[in-house]
């Protein structure tokens, strides 16, 4: 516990150390906060917008999570399909290879042409750029169950759900919450993206409208409140990970319970 | 076994002998097709009575692991017939229990849940799994584990349990749905020789109280000797029995027997014809 908590001290000590140093270069610098603007002056105007900043901020974040959560249910389910045989993971692979390399800034302009600029081609983008770590994950998890614990499992007669169930599932859950953990930053990502190029809601949106007038440090208020989610974000999954699939990680604190 | 009864177990029972468990009649498997096939048995037979420990023994690669699948129905045989419990295997005709060199236990699952798999899994007890997994079912694990000493560790995860604490709950697994036939894979292949042999005398009196019909395949010729009552040997691959003697030694066996000079005139014999077999190309008949 002690080598966790001076962890955390460390960490914050960066993030410390991070700010201050940007503050003191800028200042050291004379750097115009047309181009770059101090930590100390992001906050400012942060707190001073921050009425008008809200419902932006609740849009971006129901948007991805939205996404997020459709992005979940695709990738659980193609995921599954493709884990459940070896013939439909290696059949279906270079197909989600070739999905997933294409950039998804090249695809929003295409989702706006069918659902016209908003929320929609935002919550499609998150999903397209979230689903896929989650596919690899559970068809990954499902794919590599030890070929002699499944002899044992045949032998006794269990059915293919049987397995899917006692072992596939449970087996996959540390590798589904790693990746949910990949997901949620990307949906986050995927959204913003979105609404950067066609909305008129969001962080991505203010962010956007914010550099046409030259209110760099409105910019830099974004990027903070993006970079503040996501952490946010990560650490909720990060918690329900814990608890859903300590056996994984072999904490001693589980050995007590 | 007794306790088996009342599931009906239709079996071909011939007049005189005992039940034959297992009955593998010119059993060949190859594995592959055209040009690739790689012969893995060659028209082996095999009887094992009910009851009955019987150990295979043979030089690496020469088919003893499917002998155990052809019996356990995990592969059917290219040509021949194998009868198990009175049926081709693929009827599944009575409750098989398993283990292999790896113990595979479910990493989530606590050692009692673990060894309560099967349950989960076999007839007649998977429809009754939910109304007794707390009452009569983990009081049969809790017994099962007393039995091989881990009496303690029913609610322990398995990284928290050596590689021989392992092996025991893996037995335990293996058991627990009282299974007629035991299989078993080099199942101590991987522990330390003091855990082993303490592993062989467990496993000798789970079979004394129990009487499963097992078959066991291993390397160590030590271990053949101690717990089979008889040691069939296998030829180089494409396998086939070369020879099948009983172990005639009274039990319960102790591991100061296998220090005696006639096991180690047995184990002499084994080594022998293992040898032989090995140094033989593989395609000529011994």
């Amino acid at each position: 516990m002690p080598a966790n908590l001076r962890q955390k001290i460390w960490s914050f000590a960066l993030i410390v150390l991070f700010f201050g140093g940007w503050e003191v270069f800028c200042l050291a610098s004379g750097m115009s906060d047309l181009i770059l603007p101090r930590p100390s002056q992001v906050f400012e105007t942060l707190y001073n917008r921050f009425p008008v900043l809200w419902p932006h901020i609740i849009r971006t974040i129901s948007t991805t999570l939205g996404g997020f959560a459709l992005g979940v249910a695709l990738g659980v389910v193609l995921g599954a399909l493709i884990g459940v045989s070896r013939v439909a993971y290696d059949t279906a692979y270079p197909l989600l290879i070739g999905f997933s390399s294409i950039p998804k800034v090249a695809v929003v302009p295409i989702f706006v042409l069918w659902f016209g600029s908003g929320e929609v081609p935002a919550i499609l983008t998150s999903i397209a750029i979230c689903f896929f770590p989650i596919v690899v994950n559970i068809a990954t998890g499902l794919a590599t169950t030890e070929p002699e614990l499944e002899d044992v499992l045949k032998v006794w007669g269990a059915s293919k759900f049987d397995i899917l169930w006692n072992v596939g599932l449970p087996r996959t859950m540390p590798f589904f919450f790693a990746s949910l953990k990949v997901a949620i930053t990307y949906a986050f990502v995927g959204t913003v993206l979105a609404e950067t190029v066609a909305s008129n809601r969001g962080i991505g949106n203010v962010m956007m409208s914010a550099s046409s007038n030259f209110d760099v440090p409105l910019v830099f208020v974004g990027l903070f409140i993006l970079a503040g989610l996501g952490v946010l974000l990560y650490v909720v999954f990060s918690l329900v990970e814990g608890r859903v699939t300590g056996w994984a990680t072999r904490k001693n604190d589980i050995a007590a319970a | 076994m007794q306790t088996l009864g009342q599931a009906a177990q239709p079996s071909v029972i011939l007049a005189d002998e005992p039940l034959r468990a297992i009955e593998l009649s010119a059993a060949t498997v190859t594995f592959g097709r055209g040009d690739k096939a790689v012969p893995a048995l060659s028209e082996t037979s095999l009887r094992i009575a009910d009851g009955e420990f019987v150990a295979l023994v043979g030089p690496s690669g020469c088919g003893k692991s499917t002998i155990l699948r052809l019996v356990s129905g995990l592969v059917q045989p290219t040509r021949g017939v194998v009868i198990v419990g009175g049926r081709e295997v693929a009827a599944k005709a009575l409750r098989i229990g398993m283990a292999f060199q790896n113990p595979t236990l479910l990493p989530w699952l606590t050692i009692e849940q673990n060894v309560m798999l099967p349950l989960r899994i076999v007839q007649p007890f998977r429809a009754r799994y939910r109304r007794e997994r707390r009452t009569t079912f983990r009081d049969k694990a809790h017994a099962l584990l007393g039995q091989v000493g881990l009496k303690g560790f029913a609610s322990r995860y398995p990284w928290q349990l050596s590689g021989g604490m392992l092996q025991r709950a893996n037995l335990c697994r293996a058991l627990i749905h009282e299974p007629r036939m035991l299989l078993l894979d080099e199942p101590f292949g991987a522990l330390d020789q003091f855990t082993r042999e303490e592993l062989w005398s467990i496993l000798q009196d789970l079979w004394l109280a129990h009487k499963p019909t097992v078959l066991l395949v291993t390397h160590d010729l030590r271990e053949a000797g101690f717990l089979a009552g008889r040691i069939c040997v296998m030829s180089a691959r494409p396998g086939r029995i070369i020879d099948d003697s009983p172990v005639d030694f009274a039990r319960p066996r102790t591991i100061a027997m296998t220090f005696e000079p006639e096991f180690v005139t047995l184990n002499q014999r084994l080594r022998d014809l293992i040898v032989h077999t090995r140094s033989l190309p593989a395609e000529r008949e011994n």
